[in-house]
């Protein structure tokens, strides 16, 4: 039997004012928040942890244990900082999240902030979408109106400020300490850690940075426990998830279903591949991932069973590529977009990204040498684990997955172009097979 | 090396909590704290490094130090992991994964470099190319197009940037940002474009900006002074000491061919540390121009002729002959100790005159009683390290950054790294303030002395901050630092010594020239005999005597007169010669009264490097050798000997000490050959033997006020200015300050200030550009002797003076 799709973060999306204050109370929005207020902290902070939720941002670190390591009774302010900087290539959900549900995030953080006993937050935001800014920020605005921010919250004597900022379209902004160094008004670059954000983090202060979808999941745990949430995904990924699916099926899409879902339920649910099309390759979590292919549809999408299959759940944002892609052009894409990104900061990612990328397209300018290959290869372990931040890891992942499964292709790479190899034309809508 | 300077300072390091750990299977236990880079070069293993600088916040940028920690699956970088209790570190030496790591990380610096070491200055001194002989491949496997940027850019006038060169390790801008509090150069651009830059229109001025060119571990950084001038295996360098202010720093000077081209900070971890400031850095064309190159005698025509030594010697002796008793000896604030002892004992033993002041600046008899009483002979006493673990340290007219940059940095070091509270009595915050994190307790010029007498009273007059400084006064270890300024704020000296006094705080003169606290050491102040003996006490005459070799009958026993009064007495005839030697009159407070002292004088010898204002009015020249050209001592404000060599061993220069010696020779009365080494003898000699020290001033605080349209003036040096030995550099002289006047909002509407201000004194006037600044009402503050801006030689006043205001038209 199929695993059924569990419609909660997204249960309302198709509401015509799901985004706004009045749409969200009609389904219970907000009633969480007086549960919380009721509860001590630290009670809160148990009961997060009791259900095992994961960071959704990518890393998957255990969020109730994050917040206990906030320092309690140190003096200084603490701070949320809820990261919607999604520029991971194939990534998807935050965005879609933000635009139809902003409530949800809105609510969480103000129970959030009063379990980790801050009395601000923030919101950052990439830069390049201004409708979900908007979105967020008005949100925040009707929060601030119905008393739910502000001070003195419903009389509980806590008080709470959001601030939604904008970042200014960088990836590695992302990366929560580089972010942090952003929302401070630096260039930003990660930081060396330790010292972790939970101890000294925006101002040197005591911070905890969440994914939208981590604090968006708030709410609903308070509203309905823990043997509620457990009751979804496995032991060690327990809950529900966004899964933005992208690519070669007939409708991509955001389908929120329990953790340990299969690639292959997930493609059904998004219409199955669009005509005529045959998988070629996936990634279960965003460029990031090493990729996998048809013989790993049947995994679960967890944690664990991913880990196993060498790569990665990430921010379980599949993107499905069919019998027209080029796997030539598809690794160099994703290099160039780490080449580009890459804050240059450390050597081997500031370095190694552009000597990949430029070898890269020889290869898909089919005239790379195939010595080169072993070089590549050399550049992506002399990056691996050695560069400062995890996207140096990230740009040394995808060439050693795709020569795995497709050294030939790269090797036709010193002769044939990958656009006389495969079509371009051919991989997009504008091919005869449609994808709706 | 002996000097002066007996009681050590007490050093012993507080005991630290250890960590065991094994480097490459060395046991071995090192503080807690210490990264692993540390630790390994402690065994002689030298893990390679760019980003990695003992005295930067770490980056972990480069990532060249890898190692293995055992259980880790990745390796770490060596300069960023502190070790911890049973630790297994394997480097390069022992573990592959480190090995392969690092030759990873060379290959990737290597191949954007562009490689052009035959045209690089660091070619020869480079961390990347010795880096890349001993973990890099010999062949570059990159064949791709490299990357370009025009090259050079300026950063400043004197710092220039070749961005392709550049590997991101971030010294120079970690140095800016966290040593000097100079964040004016950063790394901008992403990725591989990632380059160090300045903002617009705001260049890299800072005092401390030729460190990164030191710092940067490949030729990227380069000072326009020393670019395509050499390379390093063809330069000869000489551990010297620089002449320029108290500091103290330890220098290297490299020379070629005859030549001075570079001058680089030189690791002193008790004083400098691995910093000097652009001054030490750059100015040294002074010690370049073109000096005498024989003695000069003045004909009967009225104009100085070159002269042998033979003739010129007898010439003096002529002059002298009948001066003893009737004579003064005027000197700079630059001599070595050695020359100061000699003219010490020349103006007492030769000439037998008390008549010897090197103070040719403003001064008061309160400043030779302070000098006298609390200075001299008092050895080594506060420390740059004491300052830096102090628990509070109060400047009392004294501006670090310009006036003593070391002690700016090691202050600035402690306000960061331990929030050392910092409290400044003067008009205004300056920036050198706000970068030592300090607080400013607002004083007008001239009631210095008042608010070090509140302090002493608790610090109520002074408001919040005033009771919380006057607090940590009395802590064990605490710190007052006077600077020369207070030399003529009437009873500030006086406070100054009673606050320590009181509260029990250690108190520290600093000077700002290299020369001074040397000269007071030598005694060059009248009453004041070497070693803080006073030569009114007739054991400390026969211990100097003794120790000079003459009879203590030789010696004048009547206390002498100061520059000032030695001004007045020359021009009222009092004097049959005068003996002067590195004197600028244009430092002194009324440089026309001693250019008419010089004019009055019968017989004036001038012991000069080169010619001077003095040489004009001089009957006898004497040329004497230039700071490269001998070897020496200063003591700095610390009472820390400096010894340094002589970077020119061949040069026949003669220092102050041997000429001296000869006129003694001439005189008939021999005081020894007065060699360095045989001055260092009589250093030790003179070491201080506690006997007949001075009564501490107690002078009353008085203050000064202005009325309308008048002003007080504040006023002290920029570091970079138009002094002496600055002459030449202009690329230098580009990154100084503008000079600018400053007044209060009040003042400024009072005198109906807007763009410029005229500030006019009976001797002249100066236009400067306005600056409204948060000070007090009724005083202007300029700097003292910057271009446009010159208080002594225009205005003829110093700090405390009356001046009057009036709208200014512009320059
Ligand atoms: C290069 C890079 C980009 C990242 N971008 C994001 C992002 O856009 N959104 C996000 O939530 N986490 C991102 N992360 C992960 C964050 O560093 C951090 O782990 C996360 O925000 C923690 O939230 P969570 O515990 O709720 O997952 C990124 C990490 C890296 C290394
Ligand atoms: S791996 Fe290094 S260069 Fe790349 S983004 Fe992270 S810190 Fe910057
Ligand atoms: S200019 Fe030199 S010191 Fe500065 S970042 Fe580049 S290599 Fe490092
Ligand atoms: S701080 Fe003083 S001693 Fe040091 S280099 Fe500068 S001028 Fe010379
Ligand atoms: S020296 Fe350690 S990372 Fe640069």
């Amino acid at each position: 039997m199929a695993t059924p799709l569990t419609p909660i973060l997204t249960a309302h999306w198709d509401d015509p004012d799901s985004f706004t204050i009045d749409g969200y109370s009609r389904h219970g929005g907000y009633d969480a928040l007086p549960k919380a207020l009721a509860m001590e902290p630290d009670a809160v902070i148990g009961l997060v942890k009791d259900t095992g939720l994961r960071g959704r941002g990518g890393a998957g670190f255990p969020t109730g244990l994050k917040w206990s390591f906030v320092p309690q009774n140190d003096g200084k302010p603490h701070y949320l900082v809820v990261n919607a900087d999604e520029s991971e290539p194939g990534a998807c959900k935050d965005m879609p999240l933000l635009m139809a549900n902003p409530h949800a995030l809105v609510e969480g953080i103000i129970i959030t902030c009063y379990a980790i006993r801050a009395r601000h937050a923030f919101i950052y935001v990439r830069g390049e979408v201004p409708h979900a800014i908007r979105r967020v920020a008005a949100a925040v605005r009707e929060a601030y109106q119905a008393g739910h921010i502000g001070t003195n919250i419903h009389g509980s004597g806590f008080d709470l400020d959001v601030v939604v900022h904008s970042g200014a379209g960088a990836y590695i902004c992302g990366e929560e300490t580089a972010l942090l160094d952003s929302l401070e008004g630096r260039r930003g670059q990660p930081r060396l850690k330790p010292p972790f954000p939970a101890v000294a983090g925006l101002y040197a202060s005591p911070t905890v940075v969440n994914n939208v979808e981590t604090i968006s999941n708030i709410p609903y745990i308070i509203r309905n426990g823990v043997d509620w949430f457990r009751q979804f995904g496995t032991e060690k990924s327990p809950g529900f998830k966004l899964f933005s699916v992208s690519g070669h099926v007939r409708s991509p899409g955001v389908y929120e279903a329990p953790l340990g879902i299969t690639m292959r339920e997930l493609i059904d649910y998004a219409g199955g591949m669009r005509e005529g099309s045959e998988l070629k390759f996936w990634v279960p979590g965003g460029s990031s991932v090493p990729m996998l292919t048809a013989e790993h549809l049947d995994l679960p999408m967890t944690y664990e069973a991913m880990a196993e299959a060498g790569t990665m759940l990430g921010t379980a944002t599949p993107m499905v590529f069919d019998q027209t892609v080029s796997v030539v052009k598809t690794v160099t894409r994703w290099l160039e977009f780490y080449k580009h990104e890459s804050c240059g900061k450390c050597t081997p990612c500031r370095e190694g990204t552009s000597w990949m990328t430029g070898l890269l397209e020889t290869f898909e300018a089919g005239h790379g040498q195939e010595s080169d290959l072993q070089i590549i290869d050399d550049i992506c372990h002399q990056i691996a684990g050695r560069s400062f931040c995890a996207l140096g890891d990230a740009a040394a992942t995808p060439f050693p997955g795709a020569m795995k499964y497709f050294r030939d292709e790269f090797v036709a790479g010193t002769h044939t172009s990958a656009d006389d190899a495969f079509n371009p034309v051919a991989s997009t809508v504008l091919a005869g097979a449609s994808t709706r | 090396m002996t000097a002066t300077i007996p009681v050590p300072a007490d050093s012993s390091p507080p005991p630290v909590d250890g960590v065991s750990i094994t480097v490459d299977g060395v046991p071995m236990t090192v503080p807690k704290g210490t990264m692993i880079i540390r630790a390994a070069e402690q065994i002689g293993v030298e893990v390679p490094r760019f980003c990695d600088h003992p005295l930067l916040d770490p980056v972990a940028a480069c990532r060249m130090c890898l190692v293995e920690i055992e259980g880790q699956g990745k390796p770490q970088p060596a300069c960023a992991v502190a070790a911890s209790e049973g630790m297994s570190v394997k480097t390069q030496r022992t573990s592959e994964m480190a090995e392969l790591a690092q030759r990873g990380v060379m290959e990737f610096l290597l191949i954007n470099h562009p490689l052009d070491c035959p045209v690089c200055d660091k070619g020869g001194e480079c961390p990347l190319q010795n880096q890349a002989m001993e973990h890099g491949r010999s062949e570059s496997r990159f064949d791709l197009e490299k990357r370009h940027f025009d090259k050079p850019i300026n950063l400043s006038a004197q710092i220039l940037l070749d961005r392709e060169r550049c590997v991101s390790c971030a010294r120079c801008t970690r140095f800016s940002e966290q040593i000097a509090g100079d964040p004016l150069i950063e790394l901008f651009e992403r990725g591989s474009k990632q380059q160090v830059g300045i903002a617009e229109d705001r260049p890299f001025d800072s005092y401390f900006s030729g460190n990164t060119v030191q710092v940067c571990p490949v030729g990227a950084l380069t000072s326009s002074q020393y670019r395509f001038r050499s390379r390093p295996f063809d330069l000869v360098s000489v551990p010297t000491v620089c002449e320029h202010c108290s500091s103290g720093c330890g220098l290297r000077t490299d020379v070629r061919r005859s030549t001075v081209l570079r001058r680089l900070a030189w690791d002193t971890p008790e004083v400098n540390e691995e910093w000097n400031c652009d001054k030490g850095r750059f100015a040294f064309a002074h010690a370049a121009t073109p000096e005498f190159d024989t003695p000069l005698v003045r004909g009967d025509d009225g104009i100085l002729h070159a002269a042998t030594w033979p003739e010129a010697l007898e010439r003096v002796a002529e002059g002298l002959a009948d001066a003893r008793g009737r004579s003064a000896v005027l000197t700079g604030g630059r001599l070595t100790l050695e020359d100061s002892l000699a003219y010490s004992k020349f103006a007492r033993a030769v000439l037998g005159t008390d008549d010897v002041d090197f103070r040719a600046r403003p001064h008061s008899t309160e400043e030779a009683d302070f000098l006298a009483s609390v200075v001299a002979g008092s050895g080594l006493g506060v420390t740059y390290d004491q300052l830096e673990n102090a628990p509070v340290v109060v400047l009392a007219g004294l501006d670090p950054e310009e006036e003593s940059p070391i002690v700016f940095l090691r202050l600035r070091k402690a306000a960061r790294k331990r929030q050392l509270p910092i409290a400044s009595i003067a008009a205004w915050a300056t920036p050198g303030l706000g970068k030592m994190f300090g607080t400013l307790l607002p004083t007008a010029p001239g009631a210095e002395g008042e608010a070090l007498s509140a302090l002493a009273r608790g610090g109520d007059t002074l408001g919040s901050d005033g009771r919380r400084i006057a607090a940590l006064l009395n802590e064990p270890g605490a710190v007052i630092l006077v600077g020369e300024r207070l030399a003529t704020c009437t009873g500030a000296l006086s406070a100054a010594a009673a606050l320590a006094h009181t509260t029990g705080a250690r108190l520290a003169w600093i000077p700002r020239r290299a020369g001074e606290r040397g000269a007071v050491e030598a005694g060059l102040l009248p009453g004041l005999l070497p070693g803080g003996r006073s030569l009114a006490d007739a054991q400390s005459r026969a211990e100097v005597a003794a120790a000079w070799g003459v009879s203590v009958d030789d010696l004048p026993t009547k206390v002498g007169r100061e520059v000032d009064a030695i001004v007045e007495a020359a021009r009222a005839g009092a004097y049959n010669a005068l003996v002067v030697a590195g004197v600028d009159p244009f430092d002194t407070r009324r440089p026309d009264d001693v250019i008419a002292a010089l004019e009055a004088v019968p017989f004036l010898v001038s012991i000069e490097v080169r010619p001077s204002a003095v040489t004009e009015f001089a009957d006898v020249v004497l040329p004497v050798s230039t700071i490269t050209q001998r070897a020496g001592t200063f003591v700095d404000w610390e009472g820390r000997t400096r010894v340094f060599g002589q970077v020119f061993r061949t040069s026949l220069a003669l220092t102050d000490a041997r000429v001296l010696a000869m006129i003694a020779d001439e005189l008939d009365r021999p005081v020894g050959r007065q060699d360095v080494a045989g001055m260092r003898k009589e250093a030790a000699a003179l070491a201080p033997s506690g006997s007949g020290r001075r009564e501490v001033p107690s002078v009353a605080a008085s203050s000064v006020s202005a009325s309308s349209g008048q002003a007080v003036v504040s006023t002290w040096h920029h570091l970079l200015d138009e002094g002496t030995l600055q002459r030449g550099d202009d690329d230098l002289a580009a990154t100084a300050r503008t000079a600018v006047a400053r007044v209060s909002a009040a003042t400024a509407r009072a005198a109906g200030l807007t763009d410029f201000v005229t500030l006019s004194t009976d001797a002249g006037s100066l236009d400067l550009p306005v600056v409204v600044t948060d000070m007090p009402d009724g005083v202007v503050w300029l700097p003292t002797n910057s271009h446009n801006s010159n208080v002594r030689r225009v205005l003829g006043v110093d700090h405390g003076a009356i001046v009057s205001l009036a709208s200014g038209g512009g320059a």
